[in-house]
């Protein structure tokens, strides 16, 4: 039986392919702060998912090589299988941002969802490029593939952050009677005495100097200010409750600069962790705008 | 954002007339205490429009 199968020629490849498939998809799977995806169900059905993923992409070139051509239209049986792996997160992320006291927002989800398909696909990538190899070079080829893949496939893992296109730096919280203000940028106006002393005790404040016009758009989008409220809020905490409208973390827009003003009312205060996690926000891919690339408005921005 | 005026609450009830409930109090204490009353009862948030009044708006 063993012997049989051993002499068939792909099973070898198959199976190099199939183990750096899998070993991606745990590589690129990881919980951190945000708390997603949650273990072990969310991992479970992750860590299945990218077992079919390298599945599929350690068959297509043997299937190839054996002249049975229809079997590789079942790769686009598996990007539509994907399509839905992107569904199915954003509709658990939206149902669980409707109880959180600081929402992550529209763009945040889209782009965790766009991440978890994006992912499958790395790993039908290195199942392929691995099980290609072997074919080519004996098992050492498809190992030094697979390794290269693996890396390729980690730096592609993280996005930008905050921190590549705007200066982040600490700013004094003010209670002017009725009004609120970090540094000199308007939040709010809180009217009761009782909620004004809790965020001249609580309260933290950040500015945000975009470096260039690009990131003078791309901060001002509301969803890449809600990230924001959201990563230092699951990080630090939130010194608020439901109910408690007065206490509700903002950044607010300077129009004429374009900085961002950041209040926050964390659980810990913490002004150094606080300027380390708006650093290291992501900068959401729906969000990312590029003015400068057009030619017409260069000069005026 | 929308906002809706839930109540208005006033020390000077001269300057107040329309279609939320009002709130007349006596001293600036009492309105201050009326309004942390309605802000946690009505979830909504507690603005404040001139020194002698202050309405509770519901955003969104």
């Amino acid at each position: 039986m063993l012997k049989e199968l051993f002499a068939n020629e792909f099973v070898v490849p198959l199976t190099i392919g199939f183990v750096f498939g899998i070993m991606c998809r745990i590589h690129l799977l990881r919980t951190d702060y945000r708390q997603y995806p949650t273990y072990p169900h969310g991992k479970i059905i992750h860590v299945s998912l990218g077992v079919i993923a390298s599945a599929l992409g350690a068959l297509a070139v043997p299937a190839l090589l054996k002249e049975n051509y229809t079997a590789v239209t079942f790769l686009t049986v598996a990007a539509q299988q994907f399509r839905d792996v992107r569904n199915m997160e954003r509709t658990t992320l939206t149902e669980i941002d409707k109880q959180e006291l600081v929402p992550r927002g529209g763009p945040y989800i889209e782009g965790i969802a766009m991440v978890f398909e994006g992912r499958n696909y790395m790993v039908i990538f290195t199942s392929l490029i691995a099980t290609t190899a072997t074919i080519l070079f004996n098992w050492w080829g498809g190992m030094i593939a697979g390794v290269i893949a693996l890396v390729i496939a980690r730096k592609l893992r993280s996005g930008k952050t905050l921190s590549l296109i705007a200066d982040t730096s600490p700013a004094e919280v003010r209670v002017d009677g009725k009004d609120l203000y970090v540094g000199d940028i308007y939040i709010m106006n809180v009217g009761l005495e009782d909620a004004q002393n809790i965020i001249r005790e609580h309260g933290i404040g950040f500015i945000l100097t975009p470096k260039d016009a690009n990131a003078k758009v791309t901060i001002a989008h509301p969803g890449q200010r809600q990230a924001i409220l959201h990563d230092v809020a699951t990080q630090l905490g939130i010194y608020t409750d439901t109910g408690e409208p007065s206490l509700t973390p903002l950044v607010k827009r300077d129009l004429q600069s374009g900085r961002l003003g950041v209040f926050l009312l964390p659980q810990e205060k913490d002004v150094e962790r606080g300027k380390a996690i708006i650093d290291s926000v992501p900068i959401l891919e729906s969000v990312f705008r590029m003015p400068q690339k057009t030619k017409l408005v260069k000069k005026e921005l | 954002m929308t906002g809706t005026i839930l109540a208005v609450i006033t020390v000077n009830r001269e300057r107040i007339a329309g279609g939320a409930p009002i709130f007349i109090e006596p001293t600036h204490e009492k309105m201050q205490q009326t309004a942390f009353t309605l802000e946690k009862i009505l979830d909504a948030m507690v603005h404040e429009v001139s020194a002698d009044t202050l309405i509770v708006v519901r955003h969104k």
